[in-house]
């Protein structure tokens, strides 16, 4: 409740809602308006200062890695890019589309064609003019079939692309509504002639300027001066430091040697927050913790042992055991409600161990055991979640055996290859794109061999589909496909739990990514 | 003195031997663990397109032997290569790290190997009585204690409750001096006590079985004090076995000090070469593992020649 409390305020504070929807919020989770109203007054919060030197600990960060954006694949990179770049557009805290490097968005009404206006006068470190030619160039270079770029995916569904003046212009091969929210990708900060001639020079537009590149040790930045947006890039000089170890992080922080730090992890965040000068900031976000089960490999095939396996799950349990209450319930579907246009009224699958073994019985398994494949590099505490799921199939006569996998070699060995195993997503920005990424039939990362000709079609009648309420009564019957038909088991999405002293102001809770979505050294400032 | 040049050379001519079967064996490990380094490098965001593109990049799809041959050419020649994960020059990333890892060895040894043979001295010369036992126990009990455990508990106490030391130890260029030592002083004890018990346990056994010789019984007639007679008497005549342990346990802190790295985040060459591991980043892996081979072999045949030096069956042989 109190954390549902701070994320409204947060969002009343950056006018994402007013006041009457606060009020109605509020007073739908229980709060008389009385109370609603009297929080109001005491938010109006500080303005930001500027000045100071911001230190980060961060995990997530190895000496391999590289100032390439189309690289970049963990925490301490992302926020190396979110401190110098800037992106078309972001993804705002309430979902919406937030203007950066582009000051208006618009489409052809078959959502087909779209225009992406380039704001004038912003200029990239080395002190030549952002245009839209260096947009142009940075989406080849990402969409080139032989670049390694994390957001190739993404770019997959341009047809053509080409920059007029100061309008960057993309055609689809197929309409997409979400357009918007796939060029807010994290690995499309706008670089210099794209950089093609040195991707991993640094100099983009952001509001801070690199100083010293150590990757897995540290990185300095400086602000940039000629930073446009006013409201972003608050201390004079940040230096991300690279803690992979937990007590480290910890240790650093609360002995002052900085000022932030990500992933904490559940079984010390209570602690923590009890320390004296310490928050520990948690978001709700798109996170999720997961069992994968092969749809069409044997014995995963049949839907009946699938049900008995998604009944056998003791969810509250894991959330209470294995992420301490820090998450919410998953139910079978990739989405929850931080996603855009997500249907609420799908009831949650509960835990039903009379249902488990009637799904069970009716499966015809063998009663060989169900081996499922875990490692803790999946999610933290997989192995924990999978010895209790173990004790509650036991409850429910299903014969599941737990292997432990290596971490090393995870990914490649046994993840999208083994029948059943654990696994996270990150989430995405939009319920398109979760879909796209991991449920229709073609998708590569498709770990859960979910092949529905009348999901993807529905997939992309979506994607064509501009009026909301439309897309969100297709969208349900999409969500409602996977959780009863696919090979998703889902027990729970984590919340993102991060860490900061009290000489820091101006947070604010971001469900798209932890560390308030990468941006929180840009937009927060010394109290 | 003809004959101690012959043995040096050919401990020397066997030490780079060994390191060239060092060199092949981390090859052939590198090649056998699960995944390769496009699958690393890309994780779980790999897609079969980008596999592809960045095995044919980074040359992966050559047979492994002409790889190595490659690889070892042109390290004899001091090129060690680019990283395959971040396009990094090797020879720059690895200098600085092996710099700061030497420095961190290097304090700790300085402290820790005087001490190590003064508690062992000590102990020969209060045997059975309570200052040997008590050194017994209290560096028993701290080479017992796992470093990572130790480094939490001093961490806890010197950095985060009475804030006297940095909880963090990364030094970097710029730093003065008086800066870097301040700010390596927690990893450095955590190291000292990691090691001490060991040397300082083959001291006090080495010196005890000289002590039973009969030149000593003489020393101790003519009537000098126990302490002299240990000192100039014994411990020379324990150098040998002394030295050998000495060495090892350099080499340790040089290569064996990850744990003591990842703890205290501090920016030697473990971290850098586990990084890298992690990504099957083979050229990063080889040259790392061929420094600290070279480091090893290195410190034995110091070690051997001391010895050698030290003892005169060794240095005149029949």
């Amino acid at each position: 409740m109190a954390d549902k409390l701070d994320m409204l305020i947060a969002r009343i504070d950056s006018a994402r809602i007013n006041r009457r929807a606060f009020l109605n919020r509020t007073a739908a989770f229980g709060l008389t308006a009385a109370i609603g109203t009297s929080l109001l007054p005491g938010m109006a919060r500080a303005e930001p200062k500027k000045g100071g030197a911001l230190k980060m600990g961060m995990a997530g960060g190895e000496s391999s890695n590289s100032l390439d954006p189309a690289l970049t694949l963990s925490q301490a990179p992302y926020a190396v890019m979110a401190l110098l770049g800037d992106r078309l557009l972001e993804v705002s805290p309430a979902g919406e589309i937030e203007y950066r490097i582009a000051e208006s968005v618009t489409s052809s009404p078959d959502a087909k064609v779209w225009s992406f206006k380039i704001r004038q006068g912003v200029k990239f470190h080395d002190g030549s003019v952002l245009t839209a030619d260096d947009v142009l160039k940075t989406m080849q270079r990402h969409s080139d079939e032989k670049a390694t770029s994390g957001a190739l995916g993404i770019m997959q569904g341009i047809e053509s692309m080409k920059a007029e003046g100061d309008v960057f212009e993309v055609t689809l091969v197929a309409p997409n509504a979400d357009l918007p929210f796939l060029m807010a990708d994290r690995h499309l900060p706008i670089q210099p002639g794209g950089g093609l001639e040195n991707p991993a020079s640094g100099i983009m537009s952001g509001p801070y300027k690199i100083v010293v590149n150590e990757p897995g040790v540290r990185h300095t930045f400086e602000r940039n001066p000629d930073y446009w947006d006013a409201g972003r890039g608050h201390f004079d000089t940040v230096e991300v430091l690279i803690i992979n170890d937990l007590t480290a992080r910890t240790s650093a922080l609360q002995s002052g040697q900085v000022d932030m730090a990500n992933l904490i992890d559940p079984k010390v965040a209570e602690l923590l927050g009890r320390a004296p000068g310490i928050s520990v900031q948690r978001t709700q976000g798109r996170g999720q913790n997961v069992f994968v089960m092969r749809c069409e490999t044997v014995p995963f095939d049949n839907v009946d042992l699938r049900l008995a396996l998604k009944y056998a799950c003791n969810r509250q349990e894991m959330v209470d055991k294995v992420l301490r209450g820090f998450g919410s319930l998953g139910n079978d579907m990739p989405v929850n409600a931080s996603y855009p246009l997500f249907d609420e009224t799908i009831p949650q699958r509960e835990f039903d161990i009379a249902k488990a073994a009637e799904h069970y019985k009716a499966s015809g398994h063998d009663g060989s055991p169900i081996v499922l494949q875990v490692s803790d590099v999946a999610f933290p505490g997989a192995l924990d979640a999978a010895q209790l799921f173990q004790e509650s199939c036991k409850a429910a006569g299903i014969p599941l055996e737990v292997k432990r996998e290596p971490g090393d070699g995870y990914w490649s060995e046994v993840w999208n290859k083994a029948p059943f195993c654990a696994s996270y997503w990150g989430g995405r920005p939009t319920q398109d794109q979760m879909y796209a990424t991991a449920y229709l039939s073609t998708a590569d990362w498709n770990d859960t061999e979910f092949k529905n000709e009348k999901f993807d079609a529905l997939l992309m009648q979506a994607r064509a589909e501009l009026d909301p309420a439309m897309r969100k009564s297709l969208y349900s019957q999409m969500s409602n496909m996977i959780r009863d038909e696919g090979g998703l088991l889902m027990p729970m999405f984590n919340d993102f739990l991060d860490a900061h002293s009290d000489k820091i102001a101006g947070w604010e809770a971001n469900p798209n990514g932890d560390m308030m979505n990468d941006l929180a050294p840009v937009k927060v400032w010394m109290a | 003195m003809q004959a101690v040049l012959k043995l040096v050379a050919q401990r020397i001519a066997l030490g780079l031997l060994l390191l060239l079967a060092a060199s092949a064996l981390i090859f052939i490990g590198t090649q056998i663990l699960p995944g390769d380094v496009a699958q690393s490098i890309l994780g779980q965001a790999a897609t079969p397109q980008s596999l592809a593109n960045l095995r044919e990049q980074l040359g992966l799809n050559e047979p492994a032997y002409i790889r190595y041959f490659t690889w070892l050419g042109n390290a004899l020649t001091g090129d060690l290569g680019v990283a395959l994960s971040n396009g990094a020059d090797i020879a720059d990333s690895l200098g600085g790290r092996f710099y700061n890892t030497i420095f961190l060895a290097s304090c700790a040894a300085l402290i820790s190997v005087p001490l190590a043979i003064l508690l062992g001295l000590i102990s020969v010369r209060y045997l059975g009585r309570w200052p040997d036992r008590l050194i017994s126990t209290v560096t028993l009990a701290t080479i017992s204690v796992p470093e990572f455990l130790l480094g939490y508990i001093i961490m806890y106490f010197l950095a985060v409750k009475y804030r006297l030391l940095p909880s963090m130890a990364s030094i970097y260029d710029g730093m003065s001096l008086p800066e870097q030592l301040h700010a390596i002083s927690l990893p450095v004890i955590v190291l000292v006590l990691a090691v001490l018990g060991h040397m300082m346990r083959m001291t006090r056994a080495a010196i005890l079985n000289v002590m039973q010789s009969a030149y000593v019984e003489t020393a101790e007639l003519k009537g000098l004090r126990p302490f002299t007679v240990i000192a100039r008497h014994a411990l020379p005549n324990a150098i040998a076995p002394v030295v050998n342990v000495v060495m090892l346990n350099l080499a340790y802190l040089v290569v064996g000090v990850v744990v003591v790295e990842v703890v205290f985040v501090y920016p030697g060459m473990g971290q850098y070469l586990v990084d890298h591991v992690a990504k099957r980043d083979v050229p990063v892996v080889q040259a790392c593992g061929l420094v600290f081979a070279a480091v090893y072999i290195g410190m034995n045949l110091i070690a051997d020649v001391i010895s050698i030096l030290a003892n005169p069956r060794l240095r005149h042989p029949k």
